[in-house]
């Protein structure tokens, strides 16, 4: 075969498999979705199909538009702070020698193997009153008694970068393995101290996939239902948090899914823009 | 910007110099003084320690045991970025993020110059290595060759005391490299700055350099001027490696003769240790000789090979010894033989070299 | 700076460890609840993963559901990428952008889509709707292993059988496909580790009835810390810190994650 060649209609065929499956199970539920933000919602019972746009005019009221902003603002922040930390951790790993290099790389991905669920309860504990930081602060005589830390949005932010982190470190990784050690050695040769050179050298070459990190962990987190809902009280919750809630607490599935369409929306233009950033992305060689 | 004899600084001391390495001795205990504004090659095989040698000296490793004296100052202490060198580096590692004027003015942007001097000192450079009117080019848009320029220009941006270079000229075409050989020691010359560059390319070393440090599995082989480490090779290896030789082996009696496959031969300098000696005989010094074999420093033998190459010749000759002889020469030195003739070769005693293992 | 990289690492292995270590110590904590310092060891949490039916029936579930799921994902995910990567077809970016969609998206929008889908079609609560649920959403990894797999393919390879006379399916059957397997079983893996810690799709689209375990541990949590929950998740981790470790031992694990060989060698040695 040559990937020149236009394929038979049999090998076309092939196609019918996956690509049917996609659209059955996917755009065909989106699109039951789309429709139904338009239903109208019973109370009490489920919902009928219907054409209004009752939803869509709650979407863009101030209380939820201030909800929308915040779940925006946490994850800006989420992923501003994942980077600040995972670019220079990430710089230092890739030039370490082999044996710390390989033991940090199998500490990451076993942080990233613990599911969403397990690192929120996780979090809830070491953050709790009973029995976690504060405590063992409190054996040790630096605090005189022991304080929750959740729900907050301190906890619910903590929590966003640990499941962000190793994802952001794993795609930092490769461009930055791939910086020549020379670069920074010509730098210091040039009078750059370390420090010097990382910020006039290492980081500006570093820039787009900077900005492609931050983007990721944007997403990424904007999809985080459980640690927002654990870790913070509602006035913390996220997007997905109260399209869940509308959902399945709520029993308003209308309203679910025109949030859900928004959220549709905003996380396509940002992985949009990701990919324009990595299309343009200048090779670190 | 050429300097005065007295401005002349850059005069390196290594002593003892050793580094160890988890698995490997790159450099094994050296010792080395080299005059200021000289252009020396560090010259050997692959992993004879020339680069290690080279980042000691820069800072960018750590000697295991050694000092290193910079115009008698001790520099083994002071990391790279505090230390007054420019540095050329194999892959150039040129700035991928600053075009030409940004990659050449950058050591003076981090000391915090002025624009304006900075601007005019890029310009005097670009001058320099004949880049004039490139400055906003970026890196990628460049050849090979004017990318060797920018790092040299780069380098010697803050005038350092030492301009060392690391096989800087590996990645080029054979024409640009001798093109640019020639450029770097005529800079050198003019700005008179010690210059160190690393090479395993003996013919490049002998072109461009004043002195050769010849280095062969961590230790200095020999040290000396191209010609004299040429003619007056120090060893069998550094007689080996600079140019082809024929290495004859032969016995000393003790008494000043010296016997190689039963005939006696007389050489440059004397041979007073009894013992086995070798000798070595530059190609072009030895000659064919037609009419009967002379009875001092000759042998006979067959012709095996003979390849004629228009502007010179190579005649291959059996003589009886492990590996064999090698004649060569220009065309008014040849003497007609043909494959398989019996011939005489004649090796003038002021050629005879012998070279202690 | 020497100072400051010790202070960065350090501070981001004790962040990555905390949970771990948090986890660790609870599963094997005498008391019900988390105390420090901690009152006595106990394994009894680990012995109840395998003796209490309501944790047995969850293990069964989470591990059939992302048993199959994998395997169905790596199913819809290989001819797509095969015939987008070995034909042109004018719109093979849109349906490899329909391929990425899924799992690009944040998973609460497939998991009401999915449970607006099924509660229309009347098929509800059943294992199959979570099953196929993650099929689609966890679609995209073997998609992107394998799409990678198939452009870093030599193309030389099977040329070379179709001139000694297979035709397309053969070529496909002997050459193509064994060369994809370890793109595929990547793939399989992925999904598989993912649907077992999946939540928020398993619960919305069939939550009350197929309890997996990542949502018994959520409704767990919601009545008290059971340390058993910890034991869960010990075991997790482990059985993930052992395959990175042989993969380490016996593979190279750097490389995997995307560096290069020559410039690693370059740090090595410095």
């Amino acid at each position: 075969m040559n990937a020149n060649e236009k394929p038979s209609s049999r090998t076309l065929g092939v196609l019918a498999f996956p690509v049917g499956m996609l659209v059955v199970f996917f755009l065909i539920p989106f699109g039951i979705m789309v429709a139904t933000s338009f239903y109208h919602r019973d109370p009490g019972a489920f919902y009928t199909p219907a054409f209004e746009f009752a939803n869509w005019e709650r979407l863009f009221q101030p209380v939820f538009l201030e909800r929308a902003l915040f779940s925006i603002g946490i994850c800006l922040l989420a992923g501003a702070v994942c980077i600040a930390i995972a670019f220079p951790f990430t710089y230092f790993l890739t030039r370490m020698r082999r044996r710390p290099h390989v033991a940090l790389l199998i500490v990451v991905l076993s942080a990233l193997s613990l599911s969403e669920v397990i690192v929120a309860f996780s979090w809830y504990i070491l953050l709790g009153r009973a029995s976690g930081i504060s405590n063992i602060l409190v054996w040790l005589g630096i605090m005189n008694e022991s304080a929750a830390y959740q729900p907050s949005f301190a906890a619910v932010l903590l929590g966003l970068c640990y499941i962000a982190f190793p994802y952001c470190i794993l795609t930092l990784y490769p461009q930055l393995t791939r910086l020549d050690p020379e670069i920074t050695e010509a730098a210091q040769t040039l009078g750059a101290s370390p420090w010097r050179t990382f910020w006039t050298v290492v980081v500006p070459i570093a820039r787009p996939i900077i900005v492609a990190g931050f983007l990721l962990v944007f997403v990424f987190t904007l999809g985080s239902y459980i640690i927002a809902f654990f870790l913070g009280r509602p006035e913390h919750w996220t997007l997905s948090v109260f399209i869940a809630d509308q959902a399945s607490a709520n029993a308003n599935v209308p309203f679910a899914s025109t949030m859900a369409i928004f959220l549709t929306v905003l996380s396509l233009v940002v992985v949009g823009l990701v990919g324009l950033i990595e299309s343009r992305t200048r090779r670190l060689t | 910007m050429s300097r005065r004899p007295e401005d002349v600084r850059g005069g390196l001391r290594l002593e003892g110099l050793v580094k160890r390495f988890v698995d490997v001795t790159a450099v094994a205990g050296v010792d080395l003084e080299l005059p200021p504004g000289k252009l020396i090659s560090f010259l050997g095989p692959s992993g004879c320690g020339k680069t290690t040698m080279l980042r000691m000296i820069a800072g960018l490793e750590r000697p295991t045991e050694g000092r290193i004296f910079l115009d008698d100052q001790d520099i083994t202490d002071r990391p790279a970025y505090t230390r007054d060198i420019g540095m050329v580096f194999q892959s150039l590692a040129l700035f991928p993020h600053l075009n030409v004027a940004g990659n050449i003015g950058y050591g003076l942007r981090i000391r915090g110059a002025e624009k304006d001097r900075i601007a005019a000192r890029v310009g005097e450079l670009l001058d320099l290595v004949s880049l004039e009117g490139l400055g906003d080019r970026r890196i990628q848009q460049l050849s090979g060759g004017q990318r060797q320029r920018v790092a040299t220009a780069r380098a010697l941006a803050l005038e350092p005391r030492l301009f060392l270079l690391d096989e800087p000229l590996s990645a080029l075409d054979a024409n640009l490299r001798e093109q640019l050989q020639v450029e770097l020691r005529l800079l050198q010359q003019q700005l008179g700055i010690t210059t160190i560059i690393v090479t395993h390319d003996q013919r490049e070393a002998m072109t461009m350099s004043d002195l050769v440090v010849v280095m062969n599995a961590g230790r200095i082989e020999q040290v000396g001027p191209p010609l004299d480490v040429y003619r007056r090779p120090g060893s069998p290896f550094v007689a080996g490696f600079i140019g082809r030789t024929n290495l004859l082996q032969g016995e000393a009696t003790g008494d000043g003769s010296i016997v190689v496959a039963g005939r006696p031969f007389d050489v440059a300098g004397s041979a007073d240790a009894a013992g086995d000696v070798t000798i070595s005989v530059r190609p072009e010094a030895a000659q064919l000789v037609s009419d009967g074999a002379p009875d001092r420093n000759a042998l006979s033998g067959t012709v095996v090979f003979v390849r004629d190459l228009g502007e010179l010749f190579e005649c291959f000759v059996d003589c009886g010894l492990e590996e064999h002889v090698i004649v060569a020469g220009s065309p008014r030195d040849w003497v007609p033989v043909q494959q398989g003739a019996e011939v005489a070769v004649r090796f003038p005693a002021d050629a005879c070299v012998v070279v202690t293992s | 700076m020497r100072a400051l990289r010790v202070v960065v690492v350090t501070v981001v292995v004790v962040f990555l460890l905390a949970p771990l270590v948090v986890i660790a110590v609870g599963s094997v904590n005498v008391n019900r609840y988390l105390n420090f310092p901690p009152e006595g060891f106990s394994l009894s949490w680990y012995a109840q993963l395998f003796t209490d039916s309501g944790w047995r029936t969850s293990i069964r579930y989470s591990v059939t559901i992302a048993g199959i799921s994998a395997a169905l994902a790596v199913l819809v995910a290989t001819p797509l990428a095969y015939v987008l990567r070995s034909y042109r077809i004018r719109l093979a970016p849109l349906l490899y952008t329909l391929g990425i969609l899924p799992f690009m998206l944040p998973p609460i929008i497939s998991a009401l889509g999915m449970q607006v889908f099924w509660l229309s079609t009347g098929h509800v609560g059943r294992i199959e709707n979570v099953i196929i649920a993650h099929a689609i959403f966890f679609s995209t990894l073997p998609l992107v292993t394998i799409s990678l797999a198939m452009e870093t393919m030599d193309q030389a390879l099977p040329e070379a059988a179709r001139t000694l006379g297979a035709d397309q399916r053969t070529t496909f059957r002997t050459i193509t496909l064994p060369l994809l397997v370890p793109s595929m079983v990547t793939g399989y893996a992925a999904a598989f580790v993912l649907s077992l810690n999946e939540y928020i799709i398993a619960f919305l689209v069939a939550g009350f009835t197929v309890e997996t375990l990542p949502v018994k541990i959520v409704n767990g949590l919601r009545y008290g810390f059971t340390p058993t929950i910890a034991a869960v998740a010990v075991v997790f981790i482990v059985i993930a810190a052992t395959t990175f470790t042989l993969f380490a031992i016996f593979g190279n694990l750097m490389r995997f994650l995307g560096a290069d060989p020559a410039i690693l060698e370059k740090n090595e040695a410095a």
